[in-house]
């Protein structure tokens, strides 16, 4: 890359800079308001991470107010499989002084704090921490000119974290062009202003602090498959569009409406359409008037929004229709942290509705997980004839991953209704088969059209009140599930086979879980750890599974409840009927730490090891004080 | 999708005609004089008109005793929950434009219940055809107070009489932006299948209120507009355009302020086409357009190589 200004040097002189250190991870925090575009700097080293060999996760919070206020985005990058966001920060870049005060005890001991001088005063003498004061502000107004405008900061910074971590510079400058490319070519030069200025300034003003991360070893790590950068929500309306979903309907609700606005945008590319209605109940309504054409339908909310769709789910369940429906959970209840992660709706999304309704529930490990669940949901959607939920969350919303391009030649499916004659048997509910309904403009042998019902209703769809063909229908809606679960893989079970404890987790909490183990294992204890993303129906052989381990601790982001188990464990309880499960749960409408996991697991084992690893001594109630 | 205009295709030659032995199918389920049966006689009649291909037709509806509709006609068709039966037919409406949607219910699901959906559907101008069966009393719940009941109407809920203003149907029609507005009288059978027949070949949103006596709960309720009970059947002359004197005074249907003054009219009021326009395009055709111009952007590439370079932009 070119620049067109060269940096002066203070003092004339450029101090020898030391050799960079090998790390294999950093978590960096970067801390400003939600105007200052420090997503975007997350999202140019994610996508930076996916174009390289390293793996990357980010974590963001936005405010849930329209513009202003603080906003920090977080992103661990470094070499092979990144797990978790990172529980605390290895840098905090510090815009104002308030996110100095807000964030300051989210860096680790001897981490680095950048601030920017122009705004911030930090505690003089700190030496926990290597501080290093850098003109953000005026840098970049100095390096982009005009009038005053700080615009750029963000890419002033990320010019500067190129430098110190020894990024490639050729690749961050081409995703700059792309990113902006499409404005006028002010914006592109300005941008690669504020870049090269960002990037000059550590040569002459740290003496070290300049790292490179661990070369990876290339022959265990690829897989010859290109990486992609993207949200969860994005993964979750491609991998619809990739499953033959052309039709859909919502409404506006945060942290879900990205996933219409994708749809929206993209659907009449693929001959679809999305339509956004007067609301939540209207939207699910809508979709399912679309499946019922034979085009399997989406549509989705997050958890208040699925409340109000639960009468039509209902619905859906009684006559049967296929459909697809999106929970991006959030902090509740009501309007509740809406920009914030919980995962309190597993109950909602199994149980809510009225009457018996036996439905599918799967939840979605990561971001790239979020694009195969959505294939998974439809096939099931599909073959039983039934509605699916998709649980994901405000995490994996709006976190970008790096993951292996998709092989799409081998995972596109046909998004054609099968509008083909029926013979004169034709029944919409048959007791001795799944439904198959036959959509409208499909000719029926007999002559005799069938409804589709809410009411309970005899094979052909007749209202009933006979006493025996409810029997027979509930336990049709049952069994077609019922065989779904019998025919689901055993769940990913990691670490140690049998042991002392066996740590289970669903959702996004997957990654911290997995890390969780990693260092349970590592303080000498022998766990193992089981991932679930079928929540219902839930695989058959777990009970065999929880018997090889005499305590069984379910993490989950949401309440202990009345009875002091979270949702999923008071599920578990319930069905295997296993006093060894217990609870580890949290509602700080954040995301699990690895270390809150590990000390919820210590908490429920006696295990001296895992106790000393964590540093927590546990005296005798009699010991002399 | 294609890009077909929204409208019926000519009756389709092949098969044998549709009749109304082929059309019936369960025994209605309603009390026997309640003026939804002939509402039903009138639909057979409408179909034996439209001769439209039997497998494409789809007859819909939510809750109430009107919305049982769907059971007693022999086409595709659902029951749906109360109040939901637009945005759901609107789904079948735009999920395949093939279809001739008919959606059946009562002033309850349309005006309450529905009412704004009723307002959304009409606004976006969704290609299907909305019978409303308006008994101004809640029948199938048995006599509760309907948003059109009258006030001092006794019922369960109002033992001392209404006392809430009733909605105008006709007005509020119209103010959804609807794009057909008829009404009709369920004692008045040829009228039925005029206001029908054409509300079904209206491209796009079509609605037709049928004031239809529910016997047991509202007796009389429409005898004002009933001539053999001594009412007034008071019908809309639709103005000709053939230059003769008494043309001036008939009502021109695409007139929006014309037809809200025959809505203000005093009870019983008129009956026939209050307003009729298709200067607006249907939320089919519009959403088809959508897709054509899409298509024309990315030169009708396949589905996988669409999905295949969106992600190579994401590299």
């Amino acid at each position: 890359m070119v620049s067109p200004n060269t940096p002066e040097t203070p003092g004339g002189v450029a101090a020898p800079s030391a050799p960079p250190r090998a790390i294999h991870d950093v978590v960096i925090r970067l801390a400003g308001n939600s105007q200052d575009g420090i997503q975007s700097v997350g999202g140019f080293l994610a996508r930076l991470a996916g174009r390289s060999d390293q793996d990357v996760m980010t974590y963001m919070t936005i405010p849930s107010t329209i513009s202003g206020g603080p906003s920090i985005f977080q992103v661990r990058m470094g070499t092979g499989d990144i797990l978790s966001s990172g529980d605390r920060a290895d840098m905090l870049v510090a815009f104002y002084q308030h996110s100095y005060d807000a964030h300051i005890g989210s860096l680790r001991p001897g981490g680095v704090l950048l601030y920017d001088s122009d705004h911030v005063k930090p505690v003089e003498g700190d030496n926990r921490f290597t501080q290093v004061a850098v003109p953000i502000t005026s840098g970049t107004v100095e390096a982009v000119g005009g009038a005053g405008k700080d615009k750029g900061k963000n890419i002033y910074i990320l010019g500067l974290l190129a430098r110190v971590f020894d990024l490639d510079v050729a690749k961050l400058a081409a995703l700059i062009k792309e990113r902006f490319g499409g404005k006028n070519e002010d914006v592109v030069r300005n941008a690669m202003l504020a870049f090269d200025a960002g990037h000059a300034w550590p040569q002459n003003n740290l003496r070290d602090l300049f790292y490179r991360f661990e070369a990876i070893d290339l022959a265990t790590q690829t897989s010859g498959r290109p990486q992609v950068t993207m949200d969860g929500n994005q993964a979750l309306a491609y991998g619809l569009l990739a499953a033959g979903v052309r039709h859909g309907a919502g409404y506006p609700i945060t942290p879900w409406s990205s996933i219409m606005e994708t749809l929206r945008t993209e659907l009449p590319k693929y001959g679809g359409l999305f339509v956004q209605c007067e609301d939540e109940i209207a939207a699910i309504s809508t979709a399912i008037g679309f499946s019922y054409t034979g085009h399997l339908a989406i549509t989705g909310s997050s958890g208040p929004g699925l409340s109000l769709k639960m009468e039509a789910l209902g619905w859906a369940t009684m006559a049967e229709m296929p459909l697809i429906v999106v929970n991006v959970q959030r902090g509740g209840p009501s309007t509740g942290m809406p920009t914030n992660v919980e995962q309190s709706d597993l109950m909602q999304a199994i149980y809510g509705s009225h009457g018996d309704t036996p439905r599918v529930v799967l939840s979605p490990k990561n971001v790239e997980d979020c694009f195969y669940i959505a294939l998974e949901a439809c096939r099931i959607a599909r073959t039983y004839s039934t509605p699916v939920l998709i649980l994901t969350d405000m995490a994996l919303a709006s976190r970008i991953e790096a993951f292996d391009e998709p092989d799409f030649p081998k995972l596109m499916v046909d998004p054609k209704a099968d509008l083909s004659d029926r013979g004169a048997d034709f029944k919409p509910y048959p007791l001795d088969a799944i439904t198959r309904h036959a959509p409208p403009g499909s000719k029926i042998g007999s002559g005799k059209y069938p409804t589709v019902t809410g009411l309970e209703h005899d094979e052909l769809g007749h209202p009933t009140g006979s006493s025996k063909l409810h029997t027979q229908m509930t336990a049709k809606r049952r069994d077609k599930i019922k065989h779904l679960g019998a025919s689901l893989p055993s769940p990913e079970l990691s670490g140690d086979s049998a042991g002392e404890v066996l740590l289970v987790t669903w959702g996004s909490t997957w990654g911290p879980g997995l890390e969780a183990l990693k260092r349970i294992n590592s303080a000498g204890v022998k766990a193992g750890h089981l991932h679930l993303r079928h929540l219902h129906p839930l695989p058959n052989g777990l009970e065999a599974t929880f018997q090889r381990y005499p305590k069984i601790v379910v993490a989950e982001i949401n309440d202990e409840g009345l009875y002091g188990y979270g949702q999923l464990a008071m599920l578990l309880r319930a069905r295997y009927a296993n006093p060894a499960i217990v609870s580890v749960c949290k509602t700080d409408g954040l995301t699990f730490k690895v270390s809150e996991i590990v000390a919820g697991v210590a908490q429920h084992i006696a295990s001296a090891e895992l106790d000393a690893s964590l540093g927590i001594a546990r005296p005798s109630a009699l010991a002399k004080s | 999708m294609s890009t077909a205009l929204a409208t019926p295709p000519p009756p389709a030659p092949a098969g044998a005609p549709l009749t109304k032995k082929i059309l019936t199918a369960d025994h209605p389920t309603w009390c026997p004089g309640c003026g939804d049966f002939a509402v039903l006689a009138s639909f057979y009649r409408v179909l034996e008109k439209l001769q439209y291909p039997h497998e494409k037709i789809v007859t819909f509806a939510g809750i109430g005793c009107s919305s049982r509709f769907p059971y007693f006609v022999n086409t595709h068709g659902g029951h749906y929950i109360h109040g939901r039966a637009l945005p759901f037919a609107a789904g079948i409406s735009l999920g395949n434009e093939d279809l001739h949607v008919f959606v059946f219910g009562g002033d309850g699901d349309g005006f309450s219940i529905g009412g704004n959906h009723l307002v959304h559907t009409a606004r976006k101008n969704v290609n299907l055809t909305y019978v409303i069966m308006d008994n101004s009393v809640y029948g199938l719940t048995k006599k509760q107070t309907s948003p059109t009941s009258p006030i001092g109407f006794k019922t369960k809920t109002d033992p001392t009489g209404a006392i809430d203003q009733p909605i105008n149907p006709m007005r509020t029609l119209l103010n959804t932006g609807a794009t057909f507005v008829a009404r009709s009288h369920a004692t008045q059978v040829n009228h039925m299948v005029e206001m029908m027949t054409r509300a079904a070949k209206h491209p796009g949103f079509s609605v037709v209120e049928i004031l239809s006596e529910c016997v047991e709960f509202y007796a009389g309720a429409f005898d004002s507009s009933i001539p053999r009970k001594g009412g007034t059947w008071s019908l809309i002359q639709e103005k000709k355009n053939d230059g003769t004197p008494e043309d001036a005074d008939r009502h021109d249907v695409t007139d929006e302020v014309a037809a809200f003054k025959l809505a203000g009219q005093a009870w019983p009021g008129s009956f026939g086409v209050f307003y009729e326009s298709n200067a607006r395009k249907t939320k089919n055709v519009l959403e088809a357009e959508l897709v054509t111009k899409a298509r024309e952007r990315t030169k009708n590439a396949s589905d996988l190589q669409l999905l295949q370079s969106t992600f190579s932009k994401m590299r």
